[in-house]
């Protein structure tokens, strides 16, 4: 078990520097530069001022060392400075967004497991009735529709149709309802089938029967005895979740204006930041990475029989 | 075949499928303006007589672009599927097949690749790349050919120890007969069940990325544009950004319960 951790930890350095090792490429691989003018069909500026932009942001020097100095200065937590946003450095900037996005993101994540567990649960004892009808739609529905869609519902739904919350904004936790249920409902719904599925398997083994037997009530048997084990594959779905969670925030922060990390994201990359693409992408590789690490380490003291 | 069509779920959504693509072919022939004429004097109209579904803000017919929007989907879907299975099912093939060092090192490329998380990607790709609909292709089938090679190698690894490839081998069969002939057609469900599954996913795809602006050049309708631009009017014009949304949401659904009834026909372990 420590050895595996520990193996673990050490292949995540590899990993953050493969990523952004392909992101450099990526990025640089394709026409277009941050020194060309920003509004199409501006006029260019002259060689001579982009011959010392270059140089002041080091972009003349070859391909490999600018890698090197990214990764070197990276390393101490030094991103360098915005292109786009000049008077800021990265880091400032991610500093003031990231726990934006991170609130949202954790209270989504909360609500997807206690919801989808709920669902789930529900529609595994109530087979074929109609809490399962009720709880595989939502499901679909939440699985199936893109989180942007279903924002604009809840838009039209509660804040106009039935005015209960603000259309967007971050200031009070009013304002978090709505991203947050945007946010949730994709991975609640693949909680509440991947639960239903895995309850309903364990539903018939023969220590629930024998729970049954040895006449325990429904309550204990469900939730002692069954949702116990059926809660072990559930975890290994938290890892696919929080890439969920994390791409999903970059829409749903645009809908409702949350001033977070994911807005950043698309607008670094069409503005050619370079700093700031390097910085978001490793930020939200580094974090899945460590969450997917977390998620395969507590799946093992969940579950006695794996060995690792 | 029968049953998929005893799944009542799954029928209405292929009724839908079909629908979608036949807008999208005979979109020319139903949609009642061309999606790029304007009338400065209707802008952000409502629903009304003349314009079914109202106009945007730059006073085109909704329904118009709607319905151009659906030949965009339908292209992204069955495109892109088309690039991810030209890329993935013979990579996946050859590296089951062939195994020893050609296996390991294309495995540990689908393992790098694998963990980039998906839409990241893509999103990166297509700022650089640039908007367009031949761009689209390339990114999502340079990001989605992965998980169809796994799946074709787990095949192919499984069915090339059974007896009928070793007789067939032992009859001088050639590595082209033998993976193309014995192996493949045999291998072929789950890569059905993943392109069923991968369609849907290619369109919120486009639709995620002409959301945020990187997906399709305007003035080309598109449903994700459309709910993107929609959206920061959504106050004072609700129709801009719903009529597109439900569009995408029928899409979505229909190609959802399509996809698990063709699953649960095909094979019902995999449930």
């Amino acid at each position: 078990m420590l050895h595996y951790a520990l193996s673990r930890v050490l292949w995540l350095p590899p990993t953050l520097l493969a990523m952004a090792l392909v992101t450099f490429l990526v990025m640089h691989a394709t026409p277009g530069s941050p020194l060309d003018p920003v509004a199409e069909g501006a006029n260019p500026l002259s060689p001579e001022a982009q011959r010392n932009l270059a140089k002041y942001y080091g972009l003349d020097r070859p391909l490999h060392e600018q890698f090197a100095i990214f990764v070197s200065k990276a390393v101490r937590g030094d991103f360098g400075n915005s292109f786009v946003y000049k008077t800021r450095t990265v880091r400032e900037i991610l500093a003031e967004t990231f726990p934006v996005s991170l609130l949202l993101g954790s209270m989504a994540l909360a609500l997807a497991v206690v919801g989808g567990l709920m669902l789930g649960i529900l529609a595994a004892v109530y087979q074929n009735k109609g809490w399962d009808y009720l709880s595989v739609s939502l499901a679909t529905v939440g699985v199936a529709v893109p989180n942007f869609v279903l924002a604009v519902f809840l838009i039209i739904l509660f804040s106009f149709v039935v005015p209960l919350f603000p259309t967007g904004g971050w200031e009070s936790p009013r304002n978090w309802v709505l991203p947050t249920v945007a946010l949730a409902l994709a991975p609640m719904g693949i909680i509440a089938r991947f639960t239903r599925a895995s309850m309903l398997e364990v539903i018939r083994a023969d220590y629930t029967l024998t729970a049954r037997a040895k006449g325990l009530g429904e309550v204990p048997v469900v939730f002692k005895h069954v949702l116990k084990n059926a809660f072990i594959p559930v975890v290994t779905l938290l890892g696919p979740m929080f890439a969920a969670v994390g791409t999903g925030s970059f829409f749903v922060e645009s809908i409702f204006r949350v001033p977070g990390m994911g807005r950043f994201f698309v607008l670094s990359m069409t503005g050619r930041d370079y700093p700031m693409i390097m910085a978001v992408v490793l930020t939200y590789g580094a974090f899945l990475a460590v969450m997917n690490l977390a998620v395969d380490l507590i799946y093992g003291v969940l579950d006695p029989r794996i060995r690792f | 075949m029968r049953r998929l069509l005893r799944n009542r779920l799954a029928v209405a959504g292929g009724c839908v499928i079909v629908l979608l693509c036949l807008i999208a072919i005979f979109a020319d022939f139903l949609a009642p303006l061309p999606y790029t004429k304007t009338n400065f004097a209707r802008l952000n109209e409502t629903p009304s007589r003349t314009y079914l579904l109202g106009t945007d803000q730059l006073g085109r017919d909704l329904l118009s672009r709607m319905i151009y929007g659906a030949r965009v989907s339908m292209l992204v879907g069955l495109g892109a599927q088309v690039v991810i299975v030209l890329l993935g099912v013979p990579i996946g093939a050859v590296s089951g097949y062939l195994g020893g060092r050609t296996d390991l090192i294309l495995t540990r490329f689908v393992d790098v690749m694998y963990a980039f998380p998906r839409l990241l990607f893509v999103i990166l790709v297509m700022s650089m790349l640039g908007a367009g609909l031949t761009n689209i292709f390339i990114a999502i089938g340079l990001t989605g050919w992965v998980g169809i090679a796994r799946q074709t190698r787990a095949q192919v690894l499984a069915i090339k120890e059974k007896e009928y490839v070793d007789g067939a081998r032992a009859l001088g069969a050639g590595f082209g007969r033998l993976l193309g002939r014995h192996i493949m057609p045999n291998a072929l469900t789950p890569i059905v069940v993943a392109v069923t599954f991968g369609i849907p996913e290619a369109i919120f795809t486009e639709a995620a990325l002409s959301f945020i602006g990187v997906g399709i050049n305007p003035p080309t309708p598109s449903w994700g544009q459309m709910v993107g631009e929609g959206q920061q009017y959504i106050r004072s014009y609700w129709h801009l950004c719903v009529f597109p949304s439900i569009a995408i949401a029928v899409t979505m659904l229909s190609f959802t319960f399509f996809g698990d009834g063709v699953r649960d026909a095909l094979d019902p372990k995999l449930k």
